[in-house]
């Protein structure tokens, strides 16, 4: 590759870098105020780029295009508003997790909503009036509209870092984004202050996706992907940081510009196409500045967060009712596969249903009792998963080889990703494990020779008796009691005790002797190894594994089906994968937008209970016993 | 027993104010009052519920019940945005100063419009020049960021960003908290003027000898409950109450 073309390459990366840098700065905003990671933030960008395809057709010329630009970002922000005042506003003091739960289900009616008003084909916009040619860049031609877009990114950066230092309303965004309580006991009314950083947020995120329409077609995938690179470009830059998000949208868009560039490349005994590894590229980018500069490139240490949920109360063993029920529920189970003889379909729910058990409680163990948000349980699924796969595709090992394995191959995953998790904390921590499980996304996904590609391993089916399904859910409901005993164990024994006490305060656990990072890092570790028992079992129950099942949609069902149940209960996450796993195979069958129905029930459930489920439960519990 | 201040109807009346943390009930049915123009002080050891009591009348605990009355409205269940624009002042004993801000932009975050006594009666009005000249400290960095300063200096701007809210009332949370000597001194003073220009304090403080300086009455509390209240010369002539209470 020339100087020239290099060079050309980077201008490329330049104009990307813009779009990245516009949802980011919305997404770093929005977060530094109200402290809501806003996982929709992807999908209003996405409805930048179709409501700005609309105006654009509706109105020709350069008004419809260049006007409904403008308009987009006004009308994305209106939604930005309304959004937080419905949803958010109501659910600020749930803990801060819960928040999260309600932005995805954001994510599925949004994106629902798009699939109902414009269809699912992809939609190209016109061309940029004005800006349709090309200009000639050192022997290549660079479209017009790349140029414009290369300086729209510094320009918007420029007048929000005058925003933020010279006007009242900066001052507030800024002292809020430190200590928003105290702003609020100055005589701010906050309420006003969050919506109009939302809106604020969201009308960026809209320019950003209309600015996008004269360049890439608009899709339905449009928002997780732009979710992605925001997260990546944001936690890379440094929460809170304007300029830090526009310097990393830079580094990242020139690192996958750069490995587009490069191509195929023959190292002679093995030929690297470069352009593939763009995901894992800028992966491995956040992954290396999270290690070296764990607050991102201009970002500070985050102030610790005033909660103003309420305190956590301890886990309690579980009280002798609970215990007579849960052996009740189980010899229930246990008789499940008679007494469901006449709808075979059951246990194949159920078998589903003991999986998501698994997988959700691993999760829990280290979110609640652990404190460590990971966003990317998925990771050790797919290990698990692969792990099993891939013995018995490639090795010829029996089932049960494969179901040892499973588990040892996540525990290789976890206590690898761990580490360096563990180095972290909050936000910045669920970003690294978004980062790792998105790597062994990318990894089996690239690598086709190995893993089969999008294809995934096919045909690995259990050998009898388990192939009937009466014993392979026998099989998964042993596996899973042990699994939920085995955790349960570990948190009441004084492993668990060391856990829960770094999580409440890590200075005062270290200043009596415990090794923080080392218990969180078995704690990581434990949770991923177990994690790979529900991918061994999905591989078989499935009789195969694609990188489909391992996506961020997994690592986020996980967070549902937690947050659902309940973070500070041990009963939660069993109750949250049960709700979760029937009601995605209860709405997927009916109806094509079993997103949006999945996301609306989800919204229902987060306003009804914001304390989840189960502690929804615990708090009526508690009323009618007194205060005591 | 002297329950109602001389200075006729009191500006904060506190009935029955109870609060919580989770499940643990931190605040028993507090009763007390501050008059206009008083300073008030809370004294109490570390961890007997003077801090509590403070933010759960500026609104700022969730868990709460009783009755809050300032100028006869019942704010009990006001947001602290609310009650602050009613013209009650919060400052804080961890000062909390927005760290990245300078001294000028955290005051102007604390910045509200004049206000009056429902008499008509004009508040106190305050700017950032009359602050620096009741704070010299400050006038000498404007543009300093709050991260930057020392702990005193960090003292100063936090009652002087309250008093850019044009309080009628400041809740004002150990004040000689962790400050040197000298600058305890000058807070002290800065008290006594305040009080002068009309202002009105509730002050929560473990110092006597500060207390003794700037306060009119004094109620003692301890374990969550007000265990004795009279004048400040009352509480400096009973060593009974010094020792049970005060003392470490």
């Amino acid at each position: 590759m020339t100087l020239n073309a290099f060079l050309f390459q980077a201008l490329n990366g330049l104009s990307s870098a813009s779009g990245l840098f516009l949802v980011a700065a919305g997404l770093s905003l929005i977060f530094g105020v109200t402290r809501i990671v806003n996982l929709a933030h992807g999908s209003l960008y996405m409805l930048g780029t179709y409501i700005a395809y609309s105006f654009a057709n509706q109105f020709s010329g350069a008004l419809g295009f260049w006007g409904g630009i403008v308009a987009t970002a006004l009308i994305v922000g209106a939604i930005g508003a309304i959004i937080e005042i419905v949803l958010l506003r109501r659910i600020y003091r749930a803990p801060e997790l819960f928040q999260l739960l309600a932005t995805f289900a954001l994510v599925l009616v949004i994106n629902d909503a798009t699939l109902w008003l414009w269809g699912p084909e992809d939609l190209l916009g016109p061309r940029a009036p004005g800006l349709r040619g090309a200009v000639e860049i050192l022997g290549r031609h660079l479209p017009s509209y790349d140029l414009f877009l290369i300086f729209a990114g510094p320009v918007v950066l420029i007048a929000l870092h005058f925003a933020l230092a010279r006007t009242r309303f900066g001052r507030l965004v800024r002292a809020a984004t430190q200590d928003r309580e105290m702003v609020g006991a100055l005589g701010v009314n906050q309420a006003v202050l969050f919506t109009s950083v939302f809106a604020l947020g969201a009308a960026l995120a809209g320019l950003g996706g209309a600015l996008q329409v004269a360049r890439e077609p608009a899709n339905l995938a449009m928002d997780l992907t732009a979710l992605g690179d925001a997260f990546v470009v944001v936690v890379v830059g440094g929460m809170g940081s304007i300029p830090g998000a526009y310097l990393a949208a830079v580094v990242i868009a020139e690192v996958k510009a750069i490995c587009i560039g490069i191509g195929v490349v023959d190292f002679g005994f093995i030929a690297i196409n470069f352009s593939k590894f763009t995901l894992v590229a800028e992966f491995l980018v956040m992954a290396l500045v999270l290690i070296t500069r764990p607050y991102g490139l201009l970002g500070k240490a985050q102030a610790a967060v005033r909660s103003i949920a309420e305190p956590e109360d301890p886990i309690r063993p579980a009280s002798p009712t609970l215990k007579a029920l849960a052996a009740l529920l189980l010899i229930l189970l246990l008789a499940l596969p008679w007494l469901a003889q006449s709808s075979p379909y059951l246990l194949i729910l159920g078998i589903d249903i003991l999986i998501a058990v698994i997988f959700a409680t691993s999760l829990h163990f280290i979110m609640g009792p652990g404190g460590m948000h990971s966003f990317g349980h998925a990771a050790y699924f797919g290990l698990g998963a692969y792990g099993a796969g891939l013995l018995v595709k490639s090795l010829g090992a029996p089932m049960g080889v494969a179901l040892v394995a499973a588990p040892l191959v996540a525990l290789a995953g976890a206590l690898l990703f761990g580490w360096f998790a563990v180095r972290l904390s909050g936000v910045y921590l669920a970003m690294l494990t978004l980062a790792f499980a998105q790597i062994v996304w990318a990894a089996v996904f690239q690598w086709e020779g190995f893993t089969g590609g999008s294809n995934g391993v096919i045909g690995i089916w259990p050998p009898a008796p388990f192939d009937q399904s009466s014993a392979y859910y026998l099989l998964t409901l042993i596996l899973a009691v042990i699994a939920v005993l085995l955790l349960r164990r570990f948190l009441f024994a004084p492993f668990g005790y060391a856990m829960r006490a770094a999580r409440d305060s890590s200075l005062r656990a270290e200043a009596i002797g415990i090794d923080v990072k080392r218990v969180q890092w078995i704690g990581f570790a434990i949770a991923g190894c177990v994690c790979g028992v529900a991918g061994g079992l999905f591989t078989f129950a499935k009789g195969s594994i694609s990188p489909e099942a391992i996506h961020i949609n997994r690592s986020i069902d996980g967070l549902v089906m937690v947050l659902l149940g309940g973070i500070q209960t041990l009963t939660g996450p069993i109750v949250g994968a049960s709700l979760f796993a029937t009601l995605q195979d209860m709405v997927m069958r009916q109806t094509e937008y079993w997103r949006a129905l999945l996301g609306g029930i989800i919204l229902v459930l987060v306003l009804a209970f914001p304390q989840g489920i189960v502690g929804a439960f615990d708090a009526l519990w508690r009323k009618v016993g007194g205060r005591s | 027993m002297n329950q109602t201040p001389d200075k006729g109807e009191a500006l904060l009346k506190v009935e029955g104010l109870c609060a919580w943390y989770g499940a643990a009930q931190i605040l028993f049915d507090l009763n007390f009052e501050v008059g206009r123009g008083e300073v008030v002080a809370l004294m109490g050891r570390n961890g007997a519920g003077k801090s509590t009591t403070m933010k759960t009348i500026m609104g700022l605990i969730g868990q709460r019940d009783g009755v809050v009355r300032f100028n006869g409205e019942n704010i009990s269940r006001l947001k602290p945005f609310e009650n602050a624009r009613r013209g009650l002042g919060f400052t804080p004993e961890d000062r909390r100063i927005f760290s990245d801000l300078t001294v000028l932009e955290n005051l102007d975050i604390g910045r509200q419009p004049p206000r009056t006594f429902p008499d008509g009666a004009p508040a106190p009005l305050w700017t950032p020049q009359r602050l620096f000249a009741l704070f010299p400290n400050l006038a000498e960095m404007p543009n300093r960021p709050g991260g930057r300063m020392s702990g005193g200096e960090q003292q100063m701007l936090t009652v002087a960003r309250t008093l850019m809210g044009n309080p009628l009332l400041v809740l004002l949370d150990e004040p000689s908290e962790g400050v040197a000597p000298l600058i305890v001194e000058q807070m002290a003073n800065t008290i006594v003027a305040l009080k002068e220009q009309g202002l009105s304090i509730l002050l929560s403080e473990q110092n006597i000898h500060f207390a003794q300086l700037v306060a009119d009455r004094v109620y003692v509390l301890e374990k969550g409950q007000i265990r004795w209240h009279g004048t400040m010369p009352e509480l400096a002539g009973n060593e009974d109450v010094q020792r049970s209470y005060l003392t470490v």
